[in-house]
């Protein structure tokens, strides 16, 4: 214990001495740490959003594909796949875009039908009446009106469409309905002028969650050119999407780690000629090789350590506090609208402990091997260089 | 000895930091289930497939209800010149389609 304890005051002296390089190493080495652990932090929360949140999406959504493109849909698809044993409610959806020129925001437009009980998440009610909206949180923000108000919209002959605003989805529900207009089914159907007897796609219902695939299965066999998309696919999409191994941040994350790399490879080549005297020195008043070793460990450690926990800290604040302003632009692209983020702050401890595994273990290898090497070697021969 | 002390403590005190930041989000996370069947209900209500993220494309803004070929746009030969289509690439769920060639020698019955 007190062996443990000197070694470790005789590291905290090293460190000490070249203070300002070893500033300097912690914090690149915590910024690297904190965009590691950034990417790890967002894209865990969003996929967590995304798994919990679309677990209540519907069963089955089927399409129909013509020349390998999204086509609608006949209705008539309805009656033939609701004959099918085992399925409930098929639902024609009406949904589409809308381009606003002067903001450049795309809108998405969707159709309700029936009545719908009020929701927590919005403030306001659904629309009751074909001239009536809701609108998402992004759209209000972006053109500024309130519950009362009229949304002003060109249909697709070019003819002006009002709907009042009867509701606005609340903030916290803004990654599902941030650039959401809702209006009743019979309007938007009106207003894109689509035909009765086509709808944008449609929803199943399976009243058993282990007959889905297999009624995929039959819808694809027997209305060739449809293509269902079941509620595991869509869940799978956005596991893939978030997953730091081959999704989306897969970029920057190799960026970023190919950075510590770098400076880890420059730690294990470049141990300097002071250092290296240091440890000559050392050997020749009878430090045994291990205790030098002990003695770098140690210093090893409490960088690491500092870097890792400032980059952590760093990481949570810039994902959980500023919202990720740093990573935002590579999903945000060239939208408009984009979500003002409420994320859950969890975190995966797995993904916490891997990211610590590649981080720290490779430092303290690329620390210890050209210390090792300059131990075992004869004092004067290191001490001259 | 002082030194060494002290420099325990500050790290023991930043593990604590770090450790009160996360164990706490999680409990919170599974105890607060309100949170999560407000946002279920509205998913149920509109039947909403995607999150709202990247509204620039509609393959960006639907991931997983666009088809293969949106990001080409007009014609198989273009460029996919959204940003974001780079970073959140459709995904082939619902295909079932095959390319098959057989050789020309074979007998056919």
């Amino acid at each position: 214990m007190i062996l443990n304890l000197k070694l470790l005051e005789y590291s905290l002296s090293s460190l000490w001495r070249r203070k300002e390089k070893n500033l300097a190493l912690v914090s690149v080495y915590a910024l690297v740490i904190a965009t590691l652990g950034s990417v790890l932090l967002l894209t865990h929360a969003l996929k967590t959003e995304a798994l919990m949140t679309l677990t209540a999406a519907p069963e089955i959504v089927v399409q129909r594909t013509l020349g390998g493109r999204h086509e609608l849909i006949p209705i008539a698809y309805a009656r033939t796949i609701s004959e099918f044993p085992g399925v409930g409610r098929v639902t024609p959806r009406v949904w589409g875009y809308y381009y606003d020129s002067l903001v450049k925001a795309n809108l998405t437009l969707i159709g309700i039908e029936g009545y719908h009980e009020q929701l927590e998440l919005l403030e306001g009610r659904f629309p009751q009446a074909p001239d009536e909206c809701v609108i998402g949180a992004g759209v209000a923000d972006a053109f500024g009106p309130q519950i009362g108000d009229f949304l002003v919209l060109e249909d697709s002959s070019k003819r002006r469409s009002e709907f009042r605003v009867s509701g606005i989805f609340r903030s916290a529900s803004n990654l599902l309905t941030n650039d959401l207009v809702v209006v009743q089914e019979a309007a938007l159907r009106e207003f894109f002028a689509m035909p009765a007897e086509l709808a944008t796609d449609l929803t199943v219902q399976v009243y058993n969650s282990r007959e889905v695939g297999t009624i995929a299965k039959k819808i694809s066999y027997l209305l060739p050119d449809s293509r269902p998309i079941t509620r595991d696919e869509l869940l799978h999409t956005y596991d893939s999407l978030f997953n730091w191994r081959s999704g989306m941040m897969l970029a920057v994350f190799v960026s970023a780690l190919m950075a510590f790399l770098i400076l880890a490879w420059d730690r294990a080549t470049g141990i300097s000629a002071e250092e290296r005297r240091e440890i000559g020195i050392l050997k020749a008043l009878g430090w045994e090789t291990s205790h030098v070793l002990g003695a770098k460990l140690r210093e090893a450690l409490l960088l690491s350590l500092t870097a890792f926990m400032a980059g952590l800290l760093l990481a949570w604040w810039h994902v959980f506090v500023l919202g990720a302003p740093l990573l935002m632009p590579l999903l945000k692209g060239w939208s408009v609208l984009f979500p003002e983020f409420d994320l859950p702050p969890v975190v995966d401890l797995y993904q916490l402990a891997v990211l610590g595994c590649v981080t720290i273990i490779p430092y303290l290898a690329c620390t210890l091997i050209p210390a090792w090497k300059a131990a075992s070697s004869d004092p004067d021969d290191v001490m001259r260089g | 000895m002082t030194r060494s002390v002290l420099c325990l403590s500050v790290l023991l005190a930043g593990a604590t930091l770090l450790l009160s930041l996360l164990l706490p989000a999680q409990q919170s996370f599974h105890q607060d289930s309100a949170r999560w069947q407000n946002k279920r209900d509205l998913v149920a209500a509109l039947a909403i497939t995607d999150l709202s993220l990247s509204s620039e494309a509609r393959y960006t803004r639907h991931v997983s209800q666009a088809d293969l070929f949106s990001a080409f746009q007009d014609f198989p030969a273009s460029f996919e010149h959204f940003p974001t289509g780079s970073m959140i690439p459709p995904r082939p769920a619902g295909y079932s389609g095959r390319v098959l060639f057989e050789s020309a020698q074979r007998v056919r019955p």
